[in-house]
């Protein structure tokens, strides 16, 4: 039933498809909807997918190495180094307190101590994937639950490579011997502990200036060319040379992923990389939760159904318990402890590899390698289960949830304003709102500038802010306002066209070349239109007004004047049918108006002036009436 | 020689016939700063610490304006405002104007009968203005009551000149060495002898 690969691909997709559109229907997290997919085409239920389920995970973990390095894409070495202590601290109480207690849980059952004790470090490890997906959906990474989390998560990540490092000395069996598919022997395991630590302090140097000093140069090399696909193929080679250079040295892709993506975050191509990698990464996820779930052996289930419940009510029971205990060391709310507690209580896919690798290595018998593979695949399934559960109904009367906007911390934090463009005008613009604390999220296209405003220490990305994708990595499902200041009238018409009709909810602020382009803004629907000729113009007739003996205060009231008036007829004139798009008779058709203008002026007359603080006005009224 | 700074804010002055005569003989004088409110803050945004600096230069502040609906023009309120901070203008250590002399130049449309209990604007112009006496005695300045020209609108050009005079007459005798708080006992300082015929 296995046929082609192009049969599989579609099995799957259309799996995906399915499920993940019903899970969404019926509100459910995606991660669900892939899982039962899973489960659905795998080898039990319909047998669509066979042993090649495994090959498939392990090609599929690569998605979890893409999100780690977008994650890492969103967070700044300053934050990152701000997260030491939870790093340390979460992940060491968490990953410690769990292996302790495992350990001593099997030990009970009677299993012998090296069995386990692999187990417990299988147990300690959770689920990055499931998790921070969860999360990220949810829309949840910036609250204290989601920073745990991913603290916990990271110390993971770190940790496990100790693990398999370590698990060769439980074997009675000479480690040099085994080599396999599932771990192989790697240059750091065959280095005394001291160089194995230099060897992982020289990856992350590696990394760090391998990114800084060689990846950037390249990128804005390949932005000039224009070429869109080309950054996609940079974006792929920085994340698979990152990986291959991790596996060679023997650290977890995942965590070199993870730093290369920080390294990248203070770039200019952040929002670029982010909006290349984001559709890969759902989707090889997606992947990777289809063949877990089609990796849950029911046949080992229906053997010992009462053993394997029971083992994996235990195992998340007491790694809940862990959490919950963690989350309160380090005084979290209540509504966050439960959150923290519920989404990181499976054992993760890092057990996949443990379990195996201790297999090959005979410490594990095949059926209690079984069993404890059913227990990850079954736990990992139940997660977003359990989520929905405290969710809905433990949450809701707890009551203590978490906003995550905090609008009186910060107006600059709280409210997302996105400036596109920033030549003359557009800088003008986010230097005024920058000196009152708002920092705007800049886009610009001109990847010398963006280089430059960098270091002057603007936030400023590259990227073509027509692209809806590029938009969304932005942020723009979040932005209150968008600010249009391209110097192009076309390009910028199009970005306010876009986010008008894609993202209404985003109040938009457009500049516009002159009053021609102002017309067309206007018939486009949008209200707020400056024209960058209108108040500069202005200002300087009042100055050479003054300078022939005008008043500066009238002069300043009669400004605001015109600026109302003018603003009206033009208006008034926007509404006049177009006769052709003709280049010729669009400049004909400008002269007309040019002309309907100045008539208007001419019926308005020199400027009438009001009466306000007229003494003159009143005294030759009084005398009439005398 | 004691210098005055007149505080001058009129929105129209452009209009004004009456004080384009008062402010008219002001300009030649040396120890006279005359500075144009709605001139120099035509969006009405003050510079506070330039303000100040003016203040402390001079001993004596003239408040000249038109008055309007029994009061200044908005900029002169927004210059009180702005200007006589706490802690620089009142308060324990807000002693700047400590000494210094102040007073109001009105121009009013209404003459001055309608300005009693019985006239139709029921109070006097010394009533009206009592804010700017109290801002006066909170920064601890010398009060005196006000220059003014009433009944704008039927003055003839004589009459104006007359009063042109009598505001200089004012200006000159307080640059001297003279003892201003002699001037409070009256309602108007146009009504002194003394301002109105200084050579008799």
């Amino acid at each position: 039933m296995t046929g082609t690969l192009l049969f599989e691909a579609i099995v799957f997709l259309a799996g995906a498809l399915i499920c993940v559109s019903i899970a969404k229907r019926l509100g459910l997290s995606s991660v669900i909807g892939y899982l039962i997919a899973g489960v659905i085409i795998g080898p039990y239920v319909l047998g669509l997918i066979g042993e090649e389920g495994d090959d498939i995970l392990h090609f599929a973990e690569f998605g979890v190495v893409v999100m780690l390095f977008l994650i890492g894409l969103e967070i700044e070495p300053k934050s990152f180094w701000n997260m030491r202590k939870s790093i340390l601290g979460m992940g060491g109480i968490q990953v410690t307190a769990t292996l302790v207690l495992t350990y001593l849980l099997f030990t009970i059952l009677g299993y012998e101590w090296q069995v386990a004790l692999v187990i417990a470090m299988a147990v300690s490890l959770s689920s990055t994937a499931i998790a921070l997906q969860t999360i990220k959906e949810k829309g949840l990474m910036e609250t204290t639950f989601g920073i745990s989390s991913f603290s916990i998560l990271l110390f993971q990540d770190i940790i496990v490579i100790v693990m398999l490092g370590a698990l060769p000395l439980l074997s009675s069996q000479d480690p040099s011997n085994v080599s396999s598919n599932g771990h192989e022997a790697t240059l750091i395991e065959n280095l005394p502990i001291g160089l194995q630590t230099l060897a992982i302090l020289a990856s992350v140097v590696v990394i760090v200036l391998v990114g800084r000093y060689l990846i950037v140069p390249i990128l804005r090399k390949v932005s000039k060319t224009g070429v869109r696909e080309l950054l996609i193929a940079a974006a792929f080679l920085i994340v698979f040379s990152i990986s291959y250079l991790m596996e060679f040295v023997g650290l977890s892709p995942a965590l070199g992923a993870f730093l290369g993506g920080v390294v990248l975050s203070t770039s200019e191509f952040k929002h670029e990389l982010e909006s290349t990698l984001e559709p890969f990464k759902n989707l090889l996820l997606g992947l990777f939760f289809m063949a877990v779930g089609a990796s849950i052996n029911f046949i080992v289930i229906a053997e010992s159904p009462f053993t394997i419940g029971g083992l994996l009510v235990l195992i998340i029971t007491l790694k809940a318990a862990v959490l919950y205990i963690t989350g309160r060391v380090f005084k979290l709310k209540l509504d966050q402890k439960l959150l923290l507690t519920l989404s990181l209580a499976q054992v993760g896919e890092f057990a996949f590899v443990l379990l195996s690798f201790a297999f090959q290595l005979e410490i594990l018998a095949p059926e209690q390698m079984d069993v404890m593979l059913v227990i990850t695949a079954l736990s990992m399934s139940l997660t977003p289960i359990l989520s929905l559960i405290n969710e809905r109904v433990i949450l809701p009367k707890v009551g203590t949830k978490e906003s995550i906007k905090r609008p009186m911390d910060h107006i600059a934090k709280s409210q997302k304003v996105i400036l596109v463009g920033f030549g003359h005008f557009g800088s003008t613009v986010g230097r005024f709102m920058r000196s009152h604390g708002v920092e705007a999220t800049i886009l610009d296209i001109d990847s010398n500038r963006v280089d430059f405003l960098r270091k002057m220490g603007f936030e400023v990305y590259y990227g073509d802010a027509t692209r809806q994708d590029l938009l969304e990595s932005a942020g723009i499902a979040q932005a209150k306002m968008l600010i249009c200041a391209i110097d192009n009238p076309a390009v910028n018409k199009e970005v306010a066209l876009l986010v008008k009709e894609k993202y209404p909810h985003v109040e938009l602020l457009v500049r516009a070349k002159n009053r021609y382009e102002a017309y067309e803004l206007l018939n486009l629907g949008i209200e707020n239109i400056y024209r960058e000729t209108l108040d500069t113009s202005l200002s300087l007739a009042s100055d050479a007004l003054h300078k022939l003996g005008f008043r500066k205060y009238t002069l300043n009231r009669q400004v605001q004047n015109f600026i109302t008036y003018d603003v009206e007829s033009l208006k008034r004139l926007a509404k006049e049918p177009k006769r052709d798009e003709n280049y010729i008779f669009k400049a004909r058709q400008e002269l007309e108006q040019q002309e309907k203008l100045l008539e208007r002026d001419f019926k308005r007359g020199i400027v009438t002036y009001d009466k306000h603080w007229d003494g003159e006005h009143i005294r030759k009224s009084l005398e009439q009436n005398d | 020689m004691k210098k005055t700074l007149v505080l001058f804010a009129h929105p129209r002055f452009e209009d004004s016939r009456a004080n384009a005569t008062l402010i008219d003989r002001l300009f030649s004088k040396s120890h006279i700063t005359l500075h144009d409110l709605y001139e120099t803050y035509p969006d009405f945004h003050i510079n506070v610490r330039k303000e100040q600096k003016l203040l402390e230069e001079h001993d004596i502040i003239i408040w000249h304006h038109p008055l309007y609906w029994y009061s200044s023009p908005a900029i002169l309120k927004q210059w009180m405002d702005m200007v006589l901070e706490f802690n620089w203008a009142y308060g324990p250590e807000g002693n700047m104007l400590q000494g210094k002399t102040v007073f109001n130049v009105i121009t009013t449309g209404g003459s001055r009968e309608v300005y009693c209990s019985q006239g139709y604007n029921s109070y006097t112009i010394n009533e009206f203005l009592r804010p700017f006496e109290q801002t006066a005695n909170l920064c601890g300045m010398h009060y005196l009551p006000p220059f003014a020209v009433m009944g704008t609108h039927k003055l003839s050009e004589e009459q104006l000149l007359d009063y042109a005079n009598q505001y200089e007459n004012l200006i000159d005798l307080l640059k001297g060495d003279f003892d201003a708080t002699g001037l409070s006992n009256c309602f108007f300082l146009n009504d002194l002898e003394l301002i109105k015929n200084p050579n008799s």
